[in-house]
């Protein structure tokens, strides 16, 4: 017999997905269960720019950040819906909440950076987010199984790591 | 140097070499960045454009990077001049359109072109045929470091790079690959491609990008994800997994093709031989179309009339923009395309 939605209880389960954060389990989703719960985007011809001004306006309801606005550029976070980019840095900081779930969204999930650090940033924050960067491409290597390269890299941590120990 | 003289040659990313350069005709690695201090462009005032222009093109001039290249206003370059940029894919399409005070800095030799009030502040390209992605990326990354030594660059702890748009908020990285897939469209596997391709949160587009067709059967791929992944990493996963599957799925089509409709496959590379040699009047569009069963039948090694640097000298100066800048003067539509029969005619029969 088919398997049905785990989540409506009533159509087929036509989309079977493995979750791996924050704990491994199986999903079995109906298609539009799954489109709701953002494990699927339907196939379209828009860009990438409709396509998250659309599911702006679709959290909308829910988001209530309508009346939040920045400080600095000026901008509310019902403007950034209507035109899909924000008015300046600030508007990270200002709008941290509704945005972030758009930008988990947009990056699989993601919510950190855990790239190149610009040495503007500072001699600490480089070194946190050189190891950050650096435990990725190890867990990175290792999925590969690219164990040479994550030998280096692991290597690499371990110079990191106790030239910040021997620091006061 | 001038955009005069950069017409002169194809550029890099169409000199036909590199690895995989039968299937893999360019790769491109991208960085957007933003000054600390200044407005997104979305609410920037015209003085303030015109501030954040001056100062990033002030700071790239300080670096050694202005040596050797060449700098573009492209609000004030008349409208066939940024369409040679765009036909050269040194400028995105937007930028030639946008307002208000813009421009590009492009190396000579086309590796490198720093776009400057896109949709961010800076967006930085660098160019390789074939594919090199992780040479792109060493280049791209010493460009970086190179301009953030002069220009502070709007970054937070969490986010990264701070993007215009929230897609491209941390590294700012797009890797993209230019594939020509002429056997994939022809046995109808290159949607089932496509759509494996966007399953890992890839986007498949048409030669100019966003929302484009795939002319001469040219698409883009490129990574959506730029947040939560290290640059290595993305770059790695194209370099090494993403594109050589893709490329293995077009030989395996080729080497079908090959098999089964050997005789219908010279017949369809020799007819676009035929046309393109013999047309009166002919369109940039049917041009692009005739050309890529010709690349595919060259990269096969089964058609030697002319060979691949040729093909991509056609390719690019059949287009409208460049067919007008060598021609020297404006054309109506109806005069281009027997301007491109003209010149194809001369091109292909006197190479025999």
């Amino acid at each position: 017999m088919a398997m049905r939605c785990e989540r409506c209880q009533e159509k087929r389960a036509t989309v079977h997905i493995t979750d791996t954060v924050p704990e491994k389990r199986e999903r079995h989703l109906c298609d539009e269960c799954a489109e709701k719960e953002g494990v699927i985007v339907k196939q379209s011809h828009q860009t990438t720019n409709e396509i998250l001004q659309q599911f702006i306006k679709m959290k909308t309801g829910m988001a209530a950040g309508d009346d939040l606005s920045c400080p600095r550029c000026g901008i509310t976070f019902r403007e950034f819906q209507l035109k899909g980019l924000l008015g300046c840095a600030h508007d990270y900081t200002a709008f941290h909440k509704v945005l972030m779930p758009l930008v988990e969204r947009a990056h699989e999930g993601a919510t950190h950076h855990v790239g190149k650090v610009p040495s503007t940033a500072g001699e600490t924050a480089r070194r946190q987010g050189g190891l950050v960067r650096l435990r990725r491409e190890l867990q990175e290597a290792i999925d590969q199984e690219n164990y040479e390269l994550a030998a280096r890299v692991r290597d690499q941590i371990q110079a990191l790591e106790s030239s910040d120990a021997q620091k006061p | 140097m001038t955009l005069d003289e950069l017409i002169k040659t194809p550029g890099e990313w169409l000199r036909g070499t590199g690895p995989l350069s039968d299937i893999v005709v360019s790769s491109r690695v991208r960085l957007a960045r933003n000054v600390a201090d200044f407005p997104f462009l979305s609410t920037a005032g015209a003085s303030e454009r015109t501030e954040i222009c001056r100062h990033v093109s002030d700071g790239i001039s300080r670096t050694s990077l202005s040596k050797d290249s060449l700098f573009v206003n492209v609000q004030e370059a008349d409208v066939l001049d940024q369409q040679v940029l765009v036909e050269r894919h040194l400028i995105s399409r937007q930028h030639a359109a946008s307002e208000g005070s813009r421009g590009v800095v492009i190396a000579h030799d086309e590796t490198h072109a720093l776009m400057i009030n896109e949709e961010d502040h800076l967006r930085m390209q660098a160019f390789r045929s074939g594919l090199q992605l992780e040479a792109l990326w060493e280049d791209i990354n010493a460009v970086d470091d190179a301009v953030a030594a002069q220009v502070s660059f709007a970054f937070d702890r969490q986010f990264g790079f701070l993007t215009a748009c929230p897609t491209n908020v941390g590294t700012g990285l797009r890797v993209s690959v230019m594939l020509h897939l002429p056997a994939l469209k022809m046995t109808r596997e290159i949607e089932r491609v496509a759509r494996a391709a966007r399953d890992m949160h890839l986007a498949v587009r048409g030669l100019h990008g966003e929302g484009t067709e795939a002319a001469g059967d040219l698409y883009q791929v490129s990574n959506q994800t730029t947040l939560g992944k290290t640059e290595e990493g993305i770059v790695r996963t194209f370099q090494s997994t993403i594109i050589p599957k893709i490329v293995e799925y077009e030989r395996a089509a080729r080497e079908s093709l090959l098999k089964h409709s050997a005789t219908a496959l010279d017949d369809k590379v020799w007819r676009a031989f035929g046309i393109l040699s013999h047309a009166r009047r002919i369109s940039s569009e049917e041009t692009q179309a005739l050309l890529s069963p010709i690349r595919m039948g060259v990269n096969m090694g089964r058609f030697d009339v002319i060979d691949i640097h040729t093909l991509n000298e056609l390719f690019l100066y059949t287009q409208p923009a460049h067919l007008q800048k060598r021609h020297g003067k404006p054309l109506s539509d109806d005069d281009r395309d027997v301007a491109r029969a003209e010149y194809l005619r001369k091109q292909l029969l006197h190479t025999r």
